[in-house]
């Protein structure tokens, strides 16, 4: 078992700042201002708030059991690594988007000014024990847990 | 006795990894009749062009056999089956036994009895070695015609373009990728490629490739030619199932299996390329010669044959690739006139969205 991040979608407010937390983490600053006012590349998220009407959820990968983007990619830059999270090496992504064709939850993300997909590795880079998106919303939709 | 994977591409891969989630004693062994460790087949047109080197082709860690306890024979053939002593003869006049054989051999390209495909100069392109070939020859090329506007045929067209190369790819059919894009889509790939100096030549193919030893030209279907001194037929791969076939292995176009991607034969599956497994649209079987499939099916096969049950629900046509800086991706049937289809379409300035319906 590994723990997830699951949103509530009953008090998710659609305020965004998820998107904004994960950008931040994932920058090279790591400093809010600096990284949506100066950095280039601009960080991307690696999560997102899909809206309608009243209803909102932060969406990010699912790390799942049987990953279609790792077993779809053509580099071997998608892998599952031995805690069950899926990740995404960089260095090995070509940008061909065939995971972002397989995705069934739409979770990686295109990074356009580099040309290589980005999606949610649970903050693992950043060395962070709860992902950033967890612990900065302002209303608690988010939680990192088992089930 | 062993597990014994013949090919070693991503179906193969499939098999090993879950083969080794469920059993991790039975060795396994995986013949190949390349040199390389498991390397990324559709990267091999980024090679060509220079964007990835061949350290970047690794499509698993440098510690995949070691860790997965698999032994390689790698560089040499597998040339014979025999499926009632359960064991496959290699080149070198090894035998090996197996418990159970997964037969991942993949595409060969196609190539028709065009007069002159012989010559020095004419190449294929769905190996590494292919792409070494070409390679170390791009420098010397003056003009360079591609028979085929498929896939293979734009990705090679276009890493050639970016090492220079005049380029004239030649299409039977009266459009680009006439497979998977429909004809607004196939104008749209079309103008980016000629955007870039590439000569499309659609509606007409290529009768006789000229020259003495060396390629000199191409005469086309209409009786024009076209001087150049390299072709790369590019027309589309089919299953590799010699060894099947001499083995009695059921065949039609590709490999026949089951939903456990088990072929006619005890203990013998097929997986990736080379099969013509089960098809989720049609319910019936059919070749889908692309890699996540090949994965899928690789491991469907590996569970299966490890003991556990497990079925491939069935293939569908997909693809992402970016064809001269226009990124495509089509799922299903992306090309398919039907009545019954409710058909949603929507053209902006660069993108154009198309979804169907039953």
């Amino acid at each position: 078992m590994m723990k997830r991040v699951y949103a509530k979608e009953e008090v998710c407010i659609g305020c965004r700042l998820c998107e904004v937390y994960c950008a931040v983490e994932h920058s090279l600053s790591r400093d809010i201002i600096r990284a949506y006012k100066y950095e280039q590349p601009k960080p991307e998220p690696r999560v997102t708030v899909e809206e309608k009407e009243h209803i909102s959820f932060a969406l990010q990968c699912r790390h799942c059991d049987e990953p279609l983007c790792v077993e779809a990619c053509i580099t071997g830059a998608m892998m599952k690594d031995e805690s069950g999270r899926v990740i995404h090496r960089e260095e090995k992504c070509i940008g061909c988007w065939t995971c972002v064709l397989v995705c069934p939850y739409g979770a990686p993300r295109r990074d356009l000014s580099r040309g290589k997909v980005v999606k949610c590795d649970l903050c693992q880079s950043t060395g962070r024990e709860i992902p950033a998106c967890v612990e900065m919303c302002p209303n608690r939709a988010l939680v990192f847990e088992e089930r | 006795m062993s597990y014994v994977v013949i090919g070693n591409s991503v179906a193969s891969v499939g098999a090993i990894e879950a083969i080794r989630k469920v059993d991790k004693k039975t060795p396994i062994v995986v013949i190949s009749d390349e040199p390389y460790s498991v390397y990324s087949r559709p990267l091999i047109s980024e090679y060509l062009s220079g964007k990835v080197g061949e350290e970047m082709m690794n499509y698993r860690d440098s510690d995949f056999y070691e860790r997965n306890r698999v032994t390689t024979k790698f560089n040499v053939k597998a040339v014979s089956i025999n499926s009632r002593t359960k064991r496959v003869r290699l080149k070198n006049e090894e035998e090996i036994e197996y418990k159970k054989l997964l037969i991942a051999t993949g595409g060969i390209p196609f190539v028709p009895p065009i007069e002159g495909r012989d010559k020095d100069g004419v190449f294929t392109f769905t190996k590494l070695d292919d792409a070494k070939r070409l390679k170390a020859r791009v420098e010397s090329f003056n003009h360079l015609v591609v028979i085929g506007a498929g896939l293979i045929g734009l990705k090679v067209t276009e890493s050639l373009r970016q090492r220079g190369v005049p380029v004239t790819v030649v299409e039977l059919s009266n459009r680009v990728m006439s497979t998977v894009l429909d004809e607004e889509a196939g104008r749209i790939i079309r103008s980016a490629i000629e955007r870039e100096g590439v000569e499309v030549i659609t509606g007409l193919t290529v009768e006789e490739i000229t020259g003495k030893e060396k390629v000199t030209g191409v005469k086309l279907t209409n009786g024009n030619r076209i001087k150049c001194d390299a072709v790369v037929i590019a027309i589309g791969v089919i299953p590799n199932t010699s060894l099947a076939k001499d083995a009695g292995i059921r065949v039609n176009r590709g490999i026949i299996t089951d939903s456990t991607m088990k072929t006619n034969i005890p203990h013998v599956y097929a997986a990736g390329d080379v099969t013509e497994g089960p098809d989720y649209l049609s319910k019936g079987n059919r070749v889908f010669p692309i890699w996540p499939n090949a994965y899928i099916q690789g491991k469907i096969a590996g569970y299966n044959m490890a003991g556990v049950k497990r079925e491939f629900t069935g293939g569908i046509a997909m693809n992402s690739i970016e064809l001269f800086g226009v990124p495509v991706l089509t799922a299903g049937l992306s090309n398919v006139e039907d009545e019954n289809l409710e058909v949603l379409k929507k053209s902006e300035e660069s993108t154009y969205k198309k979804n169907g319906y039953t």
